[in-house]
């Protein structure tokens, strides 16, 4: 039964890093830039479900617990998928093949973005957790899973085939893949990369802002929510392979799985720094993640 | 023309601000106050990660100035508070500090929040004779003559919350999980508690010490560890998580099926401020150690909590009208009047001489009658239990006898660094 517990954490946790990453994913895969800044968008997708909360109970009067909830999900996409846009626009546009610059510019914006959340909404807040996912499900005297924990495992499952949709059934999705792949090839066969570059950071951010909506379940809303899951995301990313969404998706739940099953044996400051130790002897010999480009794609 | 225009304009803005810092000096040679105004620093994050919780004592340092001004200041003179940004950077504290006392020449300061700004600030006020006051609950394990710490030493609220748990009034528990963030609060903190546990014949194997890093937010497995344990029967958390850890942790205990009833958390770090965002419906019930509560019934108190809310209100702060005060908001506040009160006896606003006169200083702050050691710079103060309510506020279910005399120091740590 400990074992059918731990099997669930694992699940679990490796979920909501999947849903984080898969934007940074696509994002980091296309233009080649590490965006300091992605985490932020998953606050404002945090902030935004809080913003929803207050709007239904203040302004339209609906107090039903579970109807904000599920109005802020497609929101919260929306609004982070905008403020990535404007970013791209504004800043990343201008920075496109300057990795360190652009590295530097995020990382300023993060710090931006973070002082402003708590300058305008000042401290701690929290989103109450919708009454139908509040409890968990007993499935045997001493397992119990959390409602909000599945609704999660069932979210990541839904963005994941809904992006598999997306980047290999749509004419925007073939797009995005070619430009991922050569850049000047695609343009000289008339693709807008910028307009690609635009969309792809739209979809990216909107992401992390969906995984800032679930968080709420699980924790509260702080200004700097971002920073607690970027590292963990940028260590999916870089072992799952860049760029690679099955990658993405098999280091997720490979982190997920293997940090909840060491911190059951070990403390958890100890399991972290032995995932951490893991990863470097795991990038000694797989530079180029789970999944790395053969051929002539991989030359550059 | 346009151009000399705004030569003009920087050249005067240059010499006006050289006349002002030419002021500044005449000013500050005097100790810190000219004939009509005395300077007090306020080292508190407005920025940065810990800004969640010391923006509240900036406000309520402010607001205890403002009410001293208003009633006619010290000795004659406004007090004029100097409020820098050391923005949660343990390097910048000393900075600040240094600016402050150097620079500014400010009588006293208020700050700090962690141990760790305040060991970082501790040699400054020492080499350059400054005096801070410190209104957080600590760990213990230093008395610096140039910090007056008004916040708990561990026998003032670890002791007596296990003490509580122990007896049969607070349920007889034997068995102890100790739960905390990987730093040095609760590192020190478990410490103490755990030799005091076993000292009181708790045996080890019922004593659980675990921490997890900063920002934590997946307590699943950490969860079932305590399901297993507290099958054992009379079991209790004591927690000194920290900040944004508690809530996931708080939602995982409920959604597991741990209740108060089953296995009750006793929260060293949780309090109204920290509450009044939460969803509390996971908290409810729950324990928590202070000594000082918003809903202590006290006319001194209620003056305060509705004085402090109107004071938010009146300056536009966020979160105005949900404003509450808690433990550090009343120990800052207080900090405030201990000071002025020590000067007003001292008649000075000399370093040495305050200090000398806080020494066995009584007052009537927001949580009853506190009185200052006679020999070291902490405050004897009532120990108090409070249990969660569903609207964030505590439910004072048990308190001290009487003051409990500040400890410092506490006797049974050697013992077991021995071991």
């Amino acid at each position: 039964m400990e074992q059918m517990q731990n099997l669930f954490s694992g699940i679990s946790l490796g979920s909501i890093l999947i849903l984080i990453s898969l934007g940074l994913s696509i994002v980091y895969g296309l233009a080649g830039i590490i965006n300091m800044a992605h985490g932020e968008f998953l606050m404002i997708g945090g902030y935004t479900t809080y913003c929803m909360e207050g709007l239904f109970a203040n302004t339209f009067h609906v107090h039903n617990g579970n109807l904000f909830f599920l109005a802020a999900l497609p929101v919260s996409f929306v609004v982070a998928g905008t403020a990535g846009l404007l970013l791209e626009r504004l800043v990343i546009r201008r920075l496109y093949a300057k990795p360190l610059e652009s590295l530097l510019a995020t990382w300023g914006i993060s710090l931006i973005l973070i002082q402003l959340a708590r300058t305008i909404f000042g401290d701690l807040t929290a989103v109450k957790t919708p009454p139908m996912l509040s409890g968990g499900w007993q499935v045997a005297p001493d397992l119990v899973l959390p409602y909000s924990r599945l609704f999660i495992i069932g979210l990541t499952i839904v963005t994941v085939c809904l992006l598999y949709g997306c980047l290999f059934k749509t004419r925007l999705g073939i797009q995005i893949r070619a430009v991922t792949q050569n850049r000047s090839m695609s343009a000289c066969l008339g693709i807008n990369t910028r307009r690609v570059d635009a969309a792809t950071f739209f979809i990216g951010s909107g992401l992390a802002g969906l995984a800032g909506c679930a968080m709420t379940l699980i924790g509260n809303v702080v200004p700097d929510m971002g920073q607690t899951y970027i590292v963990d995301s940028f260590l999916v990313v870089v072992s799952g392979g860049v760029g690679k969404l099955a990658g993405t998706i098999l280091a997720g739940l490979g982190i997920g799985m293997i940090s909840k099953v060491l911190e059951a044996f070990f403390e958890a400051v100890y399991g972290k720094v032995l995932i951490l130790l893991l990863m470097m002897i795991f990038l000694q010999f797989k530079p180029r993640g789970l999944f790395p480009d053969k051929g002539r794609v991989a030359e550059d | 023309m346009r151009f000399k225009n705004i030569i003009g304009v920087v050249a005067m803005a240059l010499t006006l601000g050289a006349c002002n810092n030419a002021g500044d000096k005449t000013a500050t040679a005097a100790g810190g106050a000219d004939s009509n105004t005395v300077k007090i620093g306020v080292l508190h994050s407005l920025s940065g990660t810990m800004a969640i919780s010391e923006v509240s004592l900036r406000d309520a340092v402010q607001m205890a100035v403002d009410e001293i001004n208003a009633s006619g200041g010290v000795l004659g003179r406004q007090i004029e508070p100097v409020i820098v940004d050391p923005a949660s950077n343990w390097d910048l504290f000393a900075e600040k500090a240094k600016e402050l006392l150097i620079d500014k020449k400010v009588s006293a300061v208020f700050g700090c929040w962690t141990s760790v700004s305040r060991k970082s600030v501790l040699p400054v006020f020492e080499q350059n004779n400054g005096l801070l006051f410190y209104p957080v609950q600590y760990e213990g394990e230093e008395s610096s003559k140039n910090i007056v710490y008004s916040g708990a030493v561990p026998n003032q609220q670890l002791i007596p919350a296990a003490d509580y748990l122990m007896s049969p009034e607070g349920g007889g528990y034997k068995r102890f999980y100790l739960l905390g963030t990987d730093y040095v609060f609760p590192r020190t903190a478990n410490k103490i508690l755990k030799a005091y546990l076993l000292s009181k014949g708790i045996p080890a194997e019922n004593i659980i010490e675990e921490y997890t890093p900063f920002h934590h937010q997946d307590y699943q497995t950490i969860v079932s560890k305590i399901k297993k344990f507290a099958v054992g029967g009379k079991s209790c958390v004591l927690s000194t998580i920290n900040g944004d850890s508690n809530i996931p942790f708080y939602k995982e205990f409920a959604n597991q099926g741990l209740t108060a009833v089953t296995c009750p958390i006793m929260a060293f770090s949780v309090a109204e401020d920290e509450l009044r965002a939460m969803d509390t419906e996971f908290l409810v019930g729950h324990l928590a150690a202070w000594n000082y509560y918003q809903s202590i019934d006290l006319p001194e108190n209620k003056k305060f909590a509705a004085a402090f809310k109107a004071y938010c209100v009146k300056k536009n702060l966020p979160g105005a009208d949900k404003r509450v005060t808690d433990d550090p908001i009343c120990w800052a506040y207080t900090d405030v009047y201990l000071w002025a009160n020590a000067a007003k006896k001292a008649g000075s606003f000399d370093v040495a001489k305050v200090r000398e006169a806080l020494l066995g200083l009584s007052f009537d702050s927001p949580a009853g009658e506190v009185k200052m050691d006679p020999k070291i710079n902490h405050l004897a103060k009532y120990a108090m239990i409070g249990e969660i309510k569903p609207d964030g506020q505590f439910n004072v279910i048990w308190k001290s006898k009487g003051l409990i005399d500040p400890q410092p120091f506490f006797a049974l740590t050697d013992s077991v660094k021995a071991k």
